[in-house]
């Protein structure tokens, strides 16, 4: 029952074969997502927390809000953190022990995704200018890996921010009263999410499977919202032309529209 | 004569939280499982027996079981960093010790049987709600069992014995305050994992035993349910 780490090689070759006529091995249409399902509340001693599903892919995401000292550099600034941890419970790719690339790099990312959005604003999570900041952390788990963590990742961490409120501070006691909500987390109406779009042989495709992301050999991650970009990550070692840079941003931007309008269904729910 | 211990939630003393119990929740492992009492809530996830790697901890005789616990640092109310902990070391090989006695591992020598759960949600009684989820994802992944284990925490609040502490209980101070006891059973009753941490005689320690082996029968019964719906819904 030796596990196999990647997708063997007649399957990739299969793969690419079949993108070659435009087709992927579950039906898909190359620039289709897989049903994504958004589920709130996974954890109530979170301040948001989201289970999001992408066919059998599944991450939860939960917000937690502390308080600490500002930052030198910007006495009159809150903080943001993001971390993932790939957890070998998700995968059996995944093993245990210090954080790897992978996990590192997916934290980064959806950290620079909501981070350059500016969808935070960072302002309002000032307590006393100088001395207490509200601190809001992001931390990602992946629940089952069957490809593209990333865009799951991205998309729970907007949707848990978008229902975080924040517990009320008492000043005197220096102590925060978790399960007492004061307000949402003050958000601008801009919805970052980061897309990633594969390339394999001459074909771009969103949203690949666990397969798909092994045969992958350049990505492209664009944090888009509403046809603006705010963050871009190019993964692999394969070069890209121009045009496909270009076609990438096409395809992300129409990607974007409907899952915003997922997103923005969930919220209001 | 010290006044009885009134719970908060409105259970009985012998009661245990509404509990919910699912087979099958992670479709990447050979196993998995969700186990929630109240408000924690625990899923487990098995893989192998694989090779053991590295190879200076394989065993020649039997396999071996590998035990990860770990918490969500959203799990709980003051944000604990990822990642595991001294905590979460000592759990994990509790947890182990809890396990292996049901498990038959003699056909399996130089492999590893890994056993990772995590704690979504937590309101007391994690590290038993872990062993219920394990004890379910490793029949799930077809392991051979001589039995399953089932796993309760018993409290003494005061004076007053009580079942499945919620973590508001497990933090009450008065009189002599609370003695928490975590205490894992398999199925025929055998006491696999026994912990405590408080004030207790030994009159009180045999009540407490006492309500173990009620509320792990019970606990059993739920396990046996889930693992019987899913082999039924295949």
């Amino acid at each position: 029952m030796d596990e196999i780490k990647t997708t063997p090689r007649p399957t990739m070759k299969r793969i690419k074969e079949y993108l070659e006529q435009g087709k992927r091995f579950d039906g898909r249409k190359l620039d289709e997502y897989r049903n994504l399902v958004i589920e709130k509340d996974v954890s109530k001693k979170a301040e948001g927390s989201v289970r999001v599903k992408l066919g059998k892919t599944e991450v939860i995401v939960g917000v937690k809000a502390g308080v600490g000292e500002p930052y030198p550099d910007s006495p009159d600034k809150g903080n943001m953190m993001v971390t993932a941890e790939l957890l070998p419970l998700s995968s059996p790719r995944f093993e245990l022990g210090p954080p790897k690339f992978p996990s590192i790099e997916l934290a980064r990312v959806v950290d620079r995704g909501i981070r350059e959005s500016k969808v935070i604003d960072f302002e309002k999570l000032v307590i006393e200018k100088g001395e207490k900041v509200w601190t809001i952390f992001i931390d990602i788990y992946s629940i089952n890996d069957d490809g593209n963590l990333l865009d799951a990742a991205g998309i729970g961490a907007l949707a848990a921010l978008r229902i975080a409120k924040l517990p009320k501070y008492d000043k005197k006691e220096e102590k925060i009263l978790y399960g007492e909500f004061d307000k949402d987390i003050s958000l601008a109406k801009t919805n970052p999410i980061a897309i990633t779009i594969h390339k394999i042989g001459d074909s771009l495709i969103v949203d690949p499977s666990r397969e798909e992301e092994d045969t992958s050999e350049a990505r492209l991650t664009i944090g888009i919202s509403d046809g603006i970009i705010s963050s871009m990550q190019k993964g692999d070692s394969t070069p890209l032309e121009e045009e496909d840079i270009f076609e990438a941003i096409k395809i992300a931007d129409n990607v974007w529209k409907g899952l915003f309008k997922k997103l923005d269904s969930f919220v209001k729910k | 004569m010290t006044k009885e211990y009134k719970r908060a939630d409105g259970r009985k003393n012998n009661e245990i939280r509404k509990v919910k119990a699912e087979v099958g929740v992670i479709p990447n492992a050979d196993g998995s499982a969700m186990f929630q009492t109240g408000d924690t809530i625990a899923i487990a996830a098995v893989y192998g027996p694989k090779k053991m790697h590295p190879q200076h901890s394989q065993d020649p005789e039997k396999g071996t079981l590998r035990c990860t616990y770990n918490m969500n640092s959203f799990s709980v109310s003051d944000r604990i960093k990822p990642g595991p902990s001294r905590r979460s070391t000592e759990i994990s090989k509790i947890m182990e010790w809890a396990l292996e006695p049901v498990l038959m591992l003699e056909g399996f020598p130089n492999n590893v049987v890994d056993v990772y759960v995590n704690i979504i949600q937590a309101d007391a009684g994690t590290r038993c709600a872990g062993i219920n989820a394990a004890a379910m994802a490793l029949a799930h992944a077809g392991i051979p069992m001589r039995d399953i284990v089932s796993s309760i925490s018993i409290g003494k609040l005061d004076k007053t014995i009580v079942v499945d502490l919620n973590k508001e209980e497990e933090d009450f101070e008065e009189g002599e305050g609370s003695t928490d006891i975590p205490i894992s059973m398999t199925g025929s009753g055998k006491i696999t994992h026994l912990q405590l941490d408080g004030k207790i005689n030994v009159q009180e320690l045999k009540q407490a035993v006492d309500a173990a082996r009620k509320a792990c029968k019970e606990i059993y019964e739920v396990q046996k349910k889930a693992l019987k719906d899913f082999v039924e819904e295949k």
